[in-house]
């Protein structure tokens, strides 16, 4: 038998089987979990693996033979092979034309010094390669990472530790240090944060007060006396407030340290500006790993720095979960409302026939084109409405006239509204009809039924509607550019104070975020492993809201498990 | 006719159609009588269900039905404009071909027609509920899980329930439409033992497939054919000594 013969012999045994099918069936499974769960383990090893204290080298390096030798420390973050052929046309000085180069990324930071945060060097243009034993990686608030040895640490004008007493003192006391400074600057921040926005708030509602009596013709000098009186307290109370704030700024410039960079060169830094210090190169294991979890934690407990590239993201993760919490108690009743205003109560005929059609089709809207409407309805429209009926003492400033949280979450509602109904209507559709009779068979009207018989029996299909949009809703980003999304917001549509939630706020979102960090970024390679991190984030996000309503929706369905049967 | 009986429903001169001008019921007229029980018979399609569903006016939830003549139960002409559904489905208890309990608890299905009405007071529910229970020979098997999902029941007890739930509201008369086509031979005699107490208090009609049924539970029977009523008596006449061949060839078996 040829084999030919045979391979076609083989393969028609195997369309005839059973088995084929199965294995057809199980391939294809098994393709798309391993793309999803490559996907996931491509952001997480790109994004996670960016938290990892990494080794630190040093090494001479110049780029063309005529140049002198440069010393150069700092992290590798990449490594790759460049054809050698390609670098020479770019005007490369190499050995040989054949085969391949290494070229290394390499984070040498010291932005405040240097031309650069990262530098592309060839392997073969490098010459003393050494791991450092005492390179510090320095995490500043301002200017990102300083690499460098740390000499001396001063404590207003006293000199507390030098390194040539030994490092262990020195870091001890460095670390009593940070945290010190950590603590001040809390307390500043908190003063900054919320009784100076207080009395912000306190202070503009008064300006909204006068604005308000002169508009209304009610001015008068006892108003003005009152207003002025307020006005002055709060002052007074800011200028004291002001003055402590001062005063903890004068104890954080106490300490500072001496740096010596790659090049012999000493930096003075002051703690004020100092995150964490790290030396990585004489850290095991385990400290390394202590440290990998705080800067997790810092990464989704901060607020970011530097135009995006620093810091963490938990505005971007706040304003994402609320945003969609928010989307959820809009869109669930308009949706299971319209729903069971379809299948129940409207006749069903041409009419209905249209309005579902048209419902499916809103599916398909490209979700811009939701973005611009609710830039133009929602925004101009209604928000401009609002503010005019309700904020005309604030005038020409918008309140609700500007995108905002409320805005978007009704933007993203009206989106993922046709999966709600869908979901609803099939879920009615299941319902078998003797459910119905029996309640109008005791007596129950229509609205009686739906309330106490229907609307429970449903109740997993809604959720079901609910994790479709919220799947939806989660991951969209162009919409949001328009309706209240931020590169970075001011401050939390939630904080202590009065009314708690603000609903007119502009606010940050992951996938804007990563939009941000990716495309807008000044600093593109310290950028992208954040992307990837936030990446990872937004998607176990969307994971976690969802399992939440499956296990809501799971817990339903068991009290109606025989029913589907 | 029933003579000394009074009748709970009359039924006189009806037609009805469902849409598109399709008649059900040909000019039916009849007098079921009180605390008796009534069986219609007839082939599949003979309208007996939907005679028995003008009774509530379930006919109503369907669109385009037409209805002419008049039914009047307990002296209530139900197609009065002033006389109110809810009130006349309160008072015609219906149970259907298929349990359809509801997915809640056993006891929130009995107390469901309770609550429609208004009635809050936990004592007063459990009160009647119990009593409904009884009424439906269910009490025993469930005394001891009232507040277990009623979808675990079995099908013959499942029903029972349904009988319960419609008992609880206290009405005065109670369709059964074929309450026992679905269920097995031990659960239907539980059926039919309770439908020959259930008469004592009301007044039953009962739609079924099955004439020994018919024959053995029922005091009136009506025996009706594409839409028409043949013969309507005594049971015992009718399956004895029936006035209609139709009605002796679909007894005997020769069609149907």
């Amino acid at each position: 038998m040829s084999g030919a013969d045979k391979n076609a012999l083989i393969w028609s045994r195997w369309r005839g089987s059973r088995e084929g099918g199965v294995w057809l069936i199980a391939s294809a499974i098994s393709l798309s979990l391993v793309l999803v769960l490559g996907m996931i383990l491509l952001l997480a090893v790109r994004g996670m693996g960016y938290f990892w204290p990494s080794e630190i080298i040093a090494f001479e390096y110049r780029e063309y033979r005529e140049d002198p030798w440069m010393p150069v420390q700092g992290e590798v973050v990449g490594r790759e092979d460049v054809i050698a052929a390609q670098l020479i046309s770019a005007g490369y000085e190499l050995e040989s034309d054949q085969g391949t180069v290494e070229r290394w990324l390499i984070k040498v930071g010291n932005r405040d010094v240097g031309p650069s945060d990262f530098l592309w060097v060839l392997r073969q243009h490098t010459r003393a390669l050494k791991v450092p034993e005492d390179v510090a990686v320095i995490e500043r608030l301002e200017w990102g990472n300083f690499y460098g040895t740390i000499s001396e640490l001063h404590r207003g004008d006293e000199r507390i530790g030098r390194a040539q007493d030994g490092s262990e003192a020195l870091m001890d006391a460095l670390r009593e240090s940070i945290e010190r400074a950590e603590a001040l600057r809390i307390q500043v921040r908190e003063i900054e944060k919320h009784d100076i926005g207080t009395i912000n708030a306190a202070l503009n509602a008064l300006r909204l007060e006068e604005r308000g009596l002169n508009l209304r013709g009610e001015w008068s000098p006892e108003h003005a006396a009152r207003l002025e009186r307020a006005r002055q307290v709060q002052q007074q109370a800011f200028e004291q407030l002001s003055g402590q704030i001062a005063e903890l700024r004068e104890q954080l410039m106490r300490d500072s340290i001496s740096v010596v960079d790659a090049e012999g060169a000493r930096h003075e830094i002051e703690l004020e500006q100092i995150v964490r210090v790290l030396v990585p190169n004489r850290m095991g294991v385990f400290s390394k790993l202590a440290a990998y979890l705080e800067r997790i934690w810092e990464f989704l407990s901060d607020e970011p720095r530097e135009a995006n590239t620093e810091g963490g993201i938990f505005p971007a993760l706040f304003g994402t979960v609320i945003m969609v919490l928010l989307m959820t108690i809009f869109v669930t009743p308009g949706g299971v409302i319209a729903a069971i205003y379809l299948r129940e109560y409207a006749h069903q005929g041409m009419l209905t026939r249209i309005v579902r059609i048209a419902i499916n089709n809103l599916a398909g809207v490209p979700s811009i084109v939701y973005g611009i409407f609710g830039l133009g309805f929602f925004v101009y429209f209604v928000g401009g409405e609002i503010d005019e009926v309700f904020y005309s003492e604030n005038l020409p400033a918008p309140t609700f006239g500007s995108p905002g949280l409320v805005w978007a979450s009704l933007t993203l509602a009206l989106l993922s509204l046709p999966v709600v109904v869908v979901a609803t209507e099939e879920g009615l559709a299941r319902v078998p009809k003797s459910m119905a009779e029996g309640s109008y068979a005791l007596g129950a009207t229509q609205f009686e039924m739906l309330r106490t018989v229907l609307m429970p029996i449903i109740s997993p299909a809604i959720m079901t509607g609910l994790i479709l949009a919220i799947a939806r809703a989660a991951g969209e980003v162009a919409p949001l550019m328009l309706v209240g999304a931020v590169k970075l917001a001011p401050s939390l549509p939630v904080d202590f104070t009065f009314p708690f939630v603000h609903l007119d706020r502009q606010f940050m979102h992951l996938g804007f975020h990563i939009y941000d960090v990716g495309f807008q970024s000044p600093n593109v390679e310290a950028a992208q492993p954040l992307v990837y991190a936030t990446a990872f984030l937004l998607v176990l996000i969307i994971i976690v809201l969802n399992l939440l309503a499956i296990q809501i929706r799971n817990n339903l369905r068991e009290q109606y498990r025989s029913l589907e049967s | 006719m029933s003579g000394d009986k009074e009748s709970a429903i009359s039924v006189r001169d009806v037609n009805f159609y469902y849409p598109g001008r399709q008649q059900a019921l040909k000019s039916i007229s009849m007098e079921i009588p009180t605390r008796q029980v009534t069986a219609f018979i007839g082939p599949s399609g003979c309208g007996k269900s939907t005679l028995l569903r003008c009774f509530n006016r379930m006919n109503d939830l369907i669109e385009g039905t037409e209805i002419e003549g008049e039914i009047i139960v307990h002296g209530t002409d139900i197609h009065h404009p002033e006389t109110d559904v809810s009130e006349l489905r309160r008072n015609v208890g219906m149970v259907f071909q298929k349990p359809n309990p509801f997915p809640k608890s056993i006891f929130e299905n009995v107390v469901y027609g309770l609550r429609l009405q208004g009635i809050k007071q936990k004592s007063e529910l459990q009160d009647r509920a119990e009593r409904a229970l009884k009424g439906a020979a269910l009490w025993d098997e469930v005394s001891d899980r009232l507040h277990q999902n009623a979808l675990g029941l079995s099908g013959g007890q499942q029903q029972r329930l349904v009988i319960a739930r419609a008992i609880a509201v206290a009405p005065q008369v109670l369709l059964l439409d074929e309450p026992a086509s679905a269920l097995d031979p031990i659960s239907t005699l539980r059926i039919e033992e309770l439908i020959n107490t259930l008469k004592q208090d009301y007044t039953v009609v009962i739609v079924t497939h099955n004439m020994q049924q018919a024959a053995r539970i029922s005091d009136f029977t009506s025996f009706l054919y594409l839409g028409e009523q043949i013969e309507f008596g005594q049971t015992q006449q009718i399956f004895t000594n029936p006035s209609e061949k139709q009605t002796e060839d679909y007894i005997t078996g020769r069609y149907g």
